[in-house]
């Protein structure tokens, strides 16, 4: 009998300081796995963000940095630019990516650098204890809207996947899910592809992964799987928003 | 007969696996590891179909799967 299923070697043998079933868990593995299978482990850079993934460097056994609060796309600019070997990848989270560093993603992605982030959209900030975040849905509770974000006071979640496709420079943008063993399957690919495009030099590519946070939701693992299911996915809907690189691929 | 085995040592006891198993394979100790949480265990003999699903939802990378 042999094992079918390994650690992979692009993470290190630290244990995770994330929360019981957080999604950043899963999609650290997924991504290390796809770092170990485009064999890029030696020109791989991680930009670590601020949030609960702060840590990521610790993790992902490639080269790191870890910049301020939401700047992850300018530092991957700057890293790529003047090492255009290196394979650069922006591990973001909602709070630090559509907030504080909204102005970043929307100008790397309307500039085409040719990098891949990775969007961990959790509704949340989970980091500072739940404070509401610009995907946090209409009626959710955060510890700033104790009532649960209300439209009228609150406004809207920003669907960064669609608006992001709006950008003509931009090139592949997808949401995944975390939520389920076929999800996360889709969700490796989607990865995978992101990085691939870099390596072909075809463009921005974002993938945005829907997970949980079951301690700021004030809830379980098991039943922040359904409210991902039913209320996240209902506001943030899987799919491809935008690939245009299999045409600039035939292009060049 | 496939099996799994669970690192006890990195198992947050968060129960995905639980669910995840689609021959329902999984369930929880009821006593603490040393890290302290209920870690999962294989409940059954003869009942892992080595599908690898527990292994995908497992954000700690507590599961190894034997075919
Ligand atoms: C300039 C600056 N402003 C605010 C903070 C406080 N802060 C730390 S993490 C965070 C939000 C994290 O939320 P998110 O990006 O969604 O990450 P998560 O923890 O949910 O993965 C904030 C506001 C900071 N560290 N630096
Ligand atoms: S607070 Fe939320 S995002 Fe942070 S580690 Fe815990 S579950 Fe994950
Ligand atoms: S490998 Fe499949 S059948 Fe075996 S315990 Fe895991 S989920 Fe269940
Ligand atoms: S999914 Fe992993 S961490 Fe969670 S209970 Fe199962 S083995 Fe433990
Ligand atoms: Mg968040």
């Amino acid at each position: 009998m042999n094992a079918i299923t390994k650690r992979p070697s692009a993470l290190t043998e630290a244990q995770f300081h994330y929360c019981p079933g957080c999604g950043h868990s899963v999609v650290h593995r997924l991504t290390a796995e796809v770092i170990d299978e485009l064999n890029i482990k030696d020109r791989a850079v991680v930009v670590a963000p601020v949030g609960c993934a702060v840590f990521a460097d610790k993790y992902f056994d490639v080269d790191s940095i870890q910049g301020p609060h939401g700047r992850g796309p300018a530092i991957a600019t700057g890293i790529k630019r003047a090492k255009p070997d290196s394979i650069v990848f922006s591990y973001q989270g909602d709070g630090d990516l559509a907030s504080i560093g909204m102005a970043e993603i929307v100008h790397a992605a309307a500039r085409g650098e040719n990098i891949t982030v990775i969007f961990i959209n959790n509704t949340i900030y989970g980091m500072t204890g739940g404070q509401m975040a610009p995907t946090t849905l209409v009626g959710q509770v955060a510890t700033t809207a104790p009532k649960g974000r209300n439209e009228k006071l609150q406004g809207n979640p920003i669907n960064v996947s669609e608006m992001l496709a709006q950008l003509k420079s931009a090139k592949y943008i997808e949401r995944v899910s975390s939520d389920s063993a076929p999800n996360i399957i889709k969700a490796k690919k989607a990865i995978k592809k992101a990085f691939q495009n870099q390596i072909d030099g075809l463009g921005f590519s974002f993938v945005e992964v829907l997970s949980i946070c079951p301690t700021n939701w004030g809830t379980t693992p098991l039943k922040g799987l359904d409210f991902l299911r039913e209320k996240m996915m209902a506001q943030y809907p899987l799919g491809v928003f935008k690939d245009v690189t299999a045409a600039n691929k035939e292009g060049k | 007969m496939p099996k799994i085995e669970v690192n006890e040592a990195r198992c947050k006891g968060c129960q995905l696996c639980t669910k995840a198993c689609p021959k329902q394979c999984i369930e929880m100790s009821d006593t603490f590891s040393t890290t302290g949480y209920y870690p999962a265990r294989l409940a059954k003999q003869d009942c892992c179909i080595g599908c690898g699903m527990c292994f995908q939802v497992c954000p700690d990378i507590a599961i190894t799967v034997f075919r």
